[in-house]
């Protein structure tokens, strides 16, 4: 093929003017794409679509929504021990888990105002409802669980040294309230994460809500424990729960799907997972039957908050990795194929690093 | 088109919000000069801050991608290729490669099935009469949610050391100007008319007409890129490509998260009657 230099660029450029006027078409190559250096190609061999940029934007939630999944998790199953501690008569217990349902309400409300852009529109969450997106589900969601659980939790004070029927019937129902928010509250979160365009994530939409459910269950009753209440209801949620977190583990650790939800196993979010996961499911699974109760629910505690750490930082990582996109998508390409997208003249390769130093 | 002066879509005024025609873009890389003067005109029109700025190394593109303070985005694409009777150049290695770079002005596509709309938990993601879909800054309250419901990676949280802080922000489809009757600034400027703005069903004909044109004239790669057998529906940003969507950043089969509502909620609804089942019963007989 012929390579123009100089005026001969000039002259080539004529013919080609001359051949497209005559013919309407021209066949041959043309000539230098500009004057200057080619720059770095967008197609190299070690990156996946443009550049190896990510297809999609990372989830720009801080620290505070991981803590957030933890404390509403234990607060929305609190709910759910209340109610079990008043079926037995228990009243300590049931003010022991009002008083975690609503300080875990509030605490809960705050960190969600905190990570939003705009904090003070925090109540434009209740402008609209929509089903079909699961912030907006689980807002009304944690207005609904909060208004049972604070005065919930000031009636249930109120009614030890009370004797009107008013004030124990409210109680009552501010803890049945709580319940039946409490258990949506605590599952709620899973969807919120599963119904996004990370693949790591909507990879688990079916698994999450129950993954995070039993880690709230599970703390939920682990304060208890630590308060030391002899409650064997208690510990056979405790079992239930770090038994179903160990499935959990087992399950993600062994049906992989590959680069998709890569994150969950590598790198640092991988290890943070791995260690969270750990700490929720087996490690207190196994202190609980040696009957050692009180590190049990002090680790399972711990994993449950890692382990929503780990989820975002996967979650981060599969949003800026191109290959777990493609991987995940319909009739997606064997990655060995879709690696190479272009054949790749190793000299256009090298003539790119010119500017290597400034990446 | 070029060529038609004034009379061209791009230029002539136009009555689209009142008499609620859907509109779109239509996008075409075998036009684009990568001048960025869409970039810069979406910049200065809408008033977005400026961001980034720096060199990348990937080609000439320092944008990089689409963002809450950047709505039009210009990719350069070097491939080493030459497809059919296409004219490549070569690259200016001693080599005799052929090869080709292609730019291409990548924006929100307005999508039929909008990710960051259906996600919005305030309300303040709307579609409009020309079914653009816009956010209404006013609304907004920056929780994120659409920034992990996009399936195109376009609408962002701007940063906090920015003007406007702590919203979300993509393109607007100049709505401002559309209601008065003026064409997208993007649109506008292109000198090329890289960059087509018109009715979307006349934008869908043309892009057809190019597709089909190009492939005549040897580019056998050519096609439209507008998911319109996925969960998205289509879109109102239509894109031409020479080759394959992921080389530009387009996922092949974008699909809207709410496809997997289904099993997220059933599963918050097993888990939340199983989670209340055991603890009843664990309190109740044990
Ligand atoms: S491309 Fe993303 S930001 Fe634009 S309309 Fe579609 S979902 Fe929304
Ligand atoms: S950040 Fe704003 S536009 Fe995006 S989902 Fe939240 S409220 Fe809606």
């Amino acid at each position: 093929m012929h390579q123009p230099h100089g005026t001969d660029f000039e002259t080539r450029l004529d013919q080609l003017r001359r051949e497209a006027r005559e013919k309407g078409r021209v066949g041959d190559a043309g000539t230098h794409a500009a004057g200057g250096p080619m720059p770095n190609p967008s197609s190299s061999n070690n990156a996946f679509g443009y550049f190896g940029l990510p297809f999609l934007k990372p989830p720009v939630w801080e620290w505070m929504i991981p803590v957030y999944f933890f404390i509403g998790g234990i607060a929305g199953m609190s709910g759910l021990v209340a109610v079990g501690a008043l079926i037995k008569n228990e009243f300590d217990l049931a003010r022991v888990a009002m008083w975690s349902a609503a300080i875990g309400a509030i605490i809960s409300i705050i960190l969600l105002t905190a990570d939003l852009g705009r904090p003070m529109r925090f109540i434009y969450m209740l402008r609209v409802f929509k089903y079909q997106s699961p912030m907006s589900l689980g807002s009304w969601i944690l207005s609904a669980f909060s208004t049972f659980a604070v005065p919930g939790l000031v009636f249930t004070e109120w009614q030890i040294h009370s004797s009107i029927p008013i004030v124990h019937a409210l109680a009552i129902i501010g803890i049945i309230g709580s319940a039946v928010f409490g258990v949506f509250l605590a599952t709620y979160t899973g969807a919120l994460i599963g119904v996004t365009t990370i693949p790591a994530w909507n990879a688990h939409r079916a698994i999450l809500p129950f993954h995070f459910g039993m880690a709230g269950l599970g703390a939920a009753v682990a304060i208890p424990i630590l308060l030391g209440f002899p409650e064997p209801a208690l510990s056979s949620i405790f079992f239930f729960a770090a038994g179903a977190e160990t499935l959990v583990q087992i399950y993600l650790t062994f049906r992989r799907h590959g680069a998709v939800d890569a994150a969950l196993h590598h790198g640092k979010p991988g290890w943070v997972m791995r260690i969270g996961e750990t700490f929720s499911g087996p490690l207190p699974l196994i202190l609980a039957g040696l009957n050692v109760w009180f590190p049990a629910a002090i680790i399972f505690l711990l994993g449950a908050l890692l382990a929503r750490f780990g989820w975002l930082a996967a979650g981060r990582t599969s949003a800026c990795d191109p290959e777990s996109l493609l991987a995940s998508e319909r009739g997606a390409q064997p990655a060995a194929e879709s690696k190479v997208p272009y054949v790749i003249n190793p000299s256009i390769a090298s003539f790119g690093s010119m500017n290597k130093s400034q990446r | 088109m070029i060529g038609e002066g004034i009379h061209s879509s791009n230029q002539r005024r136009h009555t689209y919000v009142e008499d609620e025609v859907p509109v779109g873009f239509f996008t075409d890389p075998t036009l684009c000069i990568g001048c960025k003067a869409c970039e810069v005109a979406c910049k200065e029109w809408n008033h977005v801050p400026a961001d980034n700025i720096g060199w990348t190394g990937h080609s000439y593109d320092n944008t990089t991608t689409l963002g809450a303070s950047t709505w039009r985005h210009v990719m350069f694409l070097e491939q080493p290729k030459q497809r059919g009777h296409q004219i490549a150049g070569t690259l200016n290695n001693g080599d005799h490669d052929p090869s080709r770079w292609l730019f291409l002005s990548d924006v929100c596509k307005h999508c039929e099935t909008a990710g960051c709309l259906e996600s919005c938990p305030t309300g303040a993601i709307v579609r409009t009469e020309t079914e653009a879909v816009f956010v209404q800054n006013e609304v907004c309250n920056g929780c994120g949610y659409c920034v992990v419901s996009c399936p195109f990676g376009v609408i962002d949280r701007r940063d906090a050391k920015l003007p406007d802080k702590g919203g979300a922000f993509k393109c607007t489809f100049c709505y401002d100007r559309q209601a008065s009757g003026l064409t997208p600034a993007c649109a506008k400027v292109c000198p090329t008319e890289s960059i087509r703005f018109g009715p979307l069903a006349d934008m869908r004909e043309e892009a057809a007409n190019r597709v089909r044109q190009l492939q005549r004239d040897g580019y056998d790669d050519a096609q439209l890129y507008d998911p319109v057998d996925t969960s998205v529906k289509g879109i109102h940003a239509l894109f031409l490509l020479l080759g394959k969507p992921e080389d530009y950043k387009l996922p092949p089969h974008p699909e809207v998260p709410t496809l997997y509502l289904k099993a997220a909620y059933g599963s918050m609804i097993a888990t939340a009657i199983a989670a209340a089942a055991f603890a009843l019963c664990a309190f109740a007989f044990m």
